[in-house]
């Protein structure tokens, strides 16, 4: 089928959104009405210290273009103190990834409370932006990893 | 102390006078069947001559021994336990993660060379290899058999001994750190030398390593690997993950990489090859790897096993030591300098780390 329009890079970005904070914001963007870019893929995890490192790793080995990484602002965790472990195993991924020479600006981490669903979908907005001007994830096109 | 000749001998007298007079139980030291090497647990004073606890080969870091010796609660017996600086360092590091137990447990570590890789160990001379390694690091120098990762380690002397050994020309010299190694010398104490172990001594290698190692990382240029690099460096890898399975880090019962979870199903295959138009087999090989580094990378002690076991020759430990250094470097951490402090993925300050959040 013939394109009708040119196509235009939409990047998939993977959204490990903490179930008490970053999750209900997206849930207040959503009823709230607020316009943001449909390039998120939510996946609600019960705290963001859930998130393995090893998931950041299969989401860019698979081919996302980005992920997000929701939490609680520090001090709000809901479990007290998970979103301080989550920064540190953060810092630790990022600085793996620069060691290799792989996109650290791929993963992002952000911290989006309850009650903050126009910050939620500027966020997005913004690293759905950055993520166009980065372009494409190559490890998408890498075949025999 | 002074102890003249051969050092092995040196401290096979030390041990086997340990066990004739009941201060310790059992000695854990590395030790001769025939021709080949592997660490021994010996009650019987008789028994130590089979010994060559400073022997500079590896082949296994003890601390994984140690772990499994001691892990579910201490020993009841006393042991003497002679081990390489980084292969304490480990342990410190496993028992940091309830793998294990420094309880009855009394540390003897050597002033560390290098250890010689199983290559050259084994199919080499071994004897003259090993003269040719004394003859260096009695010359202050780097020796040329030792492994990568050991020519560029500058943590030679042990953190948390309760004995250090210091090979000498003329034979060695012990050095007790505290109470429990006191008591192991009270029956030569008129020969220990006064107080600690002077680090000068020792300088002119421990320099020459530390200006290797910024030379080394920079010949790796891990930074412009990027994914390309990644595939070419692991392209190799069989999947054996005996990198792994010797690694003093990695100590979970259940890997997380031989379970079933991260391996690819049927609809993971035809959505790659969909997506890919190809796929390696076994796949997952740079997950795989880049996985274990963030495992593992926090407290990697550069000890080189990886390296050594590696069947088709990656240069796995010069990659994971320097990723740990990186990761250290950012936590300001040194693995296995003490047992108290936290492993850094299992603490946190509050006030840190806000660069990495947007």
């Amino acid at each position: 089928m013939e394109k009708i329009y040119p196509e235009e890079f939409e990047p998939k970005i993977i959204g490990f959104l903490c179930n008490w904070c970053t999750y209900t914001g997206a849930d207040l963007a959503g009823t709230s009405r607020l316009q943001y870019p449909p390039s998120i893929l939510p996946i609600r995890v019960m705290c963001s210290s859930r998130v393995d490192p090893l998931y950041l790793l299969t989401a860019l080995l698979r081919g996302a273009d980005g992920v997000l990484v929701g939490g609680c602002h520090p001090g709000d965790c809901h479990y007290q103190k998970g979103n301080y472990y989550t920064r540190r195993r953060f810092a630790m991924m990022k600085k793996i990834l620069d060691t290799f020479g792989l996109e650290s600006e791929r993963i992002r981490l952000s911290w989006i409370s309850a009650s903050e669903g126009p910050r939620f979908a500027e966020v997005v907005t913004e690293y759905t932006d950055k993520i166009k001007n980065l372009g494409p994830n190559n490890i998408s096109n890498e075949v025999f990893l | 102390m002074k102890i003249q000749g051969d050092v092995d001998n040196a401290i096979k007298v030390l041990l086997r006078g340990l066990l004739e007079k009941g201060t310790v139980e059992a000695v854990f030291a590395l030790g001769e069947i025939g021709d080949a090497i592997n660490y021994l647990l010996v009650s019987d004073p008789a028994k130590i001559d089979s010994l060559r606890p400073t022997l500079p080969f590896m082949p296994a870091n003890a601390a994984n021994h140690l772990s499994k010796i001691t892990a579910g609660g201490g020993l009841t017996q006393k042991i003497a336990v002679v081990v390489k600086p980084c292969e304490l360092r480990g342990f410190a590091e496993l028992v940091k993660r309830e793998s294990g137990s420094r309880e009855n447990l009394i540390f003897i570590s050597p002033v560390c060379g290098g250890v010689i890789d199983f290559d050259t160990f084994y199919t080499g001379d071994s004897e003259k290899e090993l003269a040719e390694y004394w003859k260096a690091f009695y010359a202050g120098e780097i020796p040329s058999n030792i492994r990568p990762t050991c020519a560029i380690c500058e943590h030679l002397a042990p953190f948390n001994a309760d004995v250090t050994v210091l090979p000498t020309s003329e034979g060695c010299e012990l050095f007790s750190n505290t109470p429990a190694g006191a008591d192991i010398l009270a029956p030569i104490k008129e020969d220990i030398a006064e107080g600690q172990l002077d680090e000068t001594r020792f300088e002119k290698i421990r320099d020459a390593r530390i200006s290797n190692r910024e030379k080394f990382f920079e010949e790796l240029k891990l930074e412009d690997m990027g994914i390309k690099g990644l595939v070419e460096a692991f392209g190799k890898c069989l999947g054996c993950h005996g990198c792994s399975r010797v690694c003093p880090i990695c100590y979970c019962a259940l890997c997380a990489f031989d379970s079933k979870e991260n391996e690819f199903k049927p609809d993971v295959f035809d959505k790659q090859l969909e997506k890919r138009g190809g796929i390696r087999i076994p796949p997952n090989t740079v997950f795989f790897h880049l996985g274990r580094i963030t495992h593992m990378s926090v407290s990697c002690v550069g000890c080189g096993m990886c390296a050594d076991v590696c069947p088709v020759d990656i240069p796995v430990a010069s990659i994971f030591t320097r990723a740990g250094d990186a990761v250290q470097k950012l936590f300001e951490y040194i693995p296995g300098k003490d047992f108290e402090e936290p492993v850094p993925l299992s603490t946190f300050i509050e006030d840190e780390l806000t660069e990495v959040e947007d």
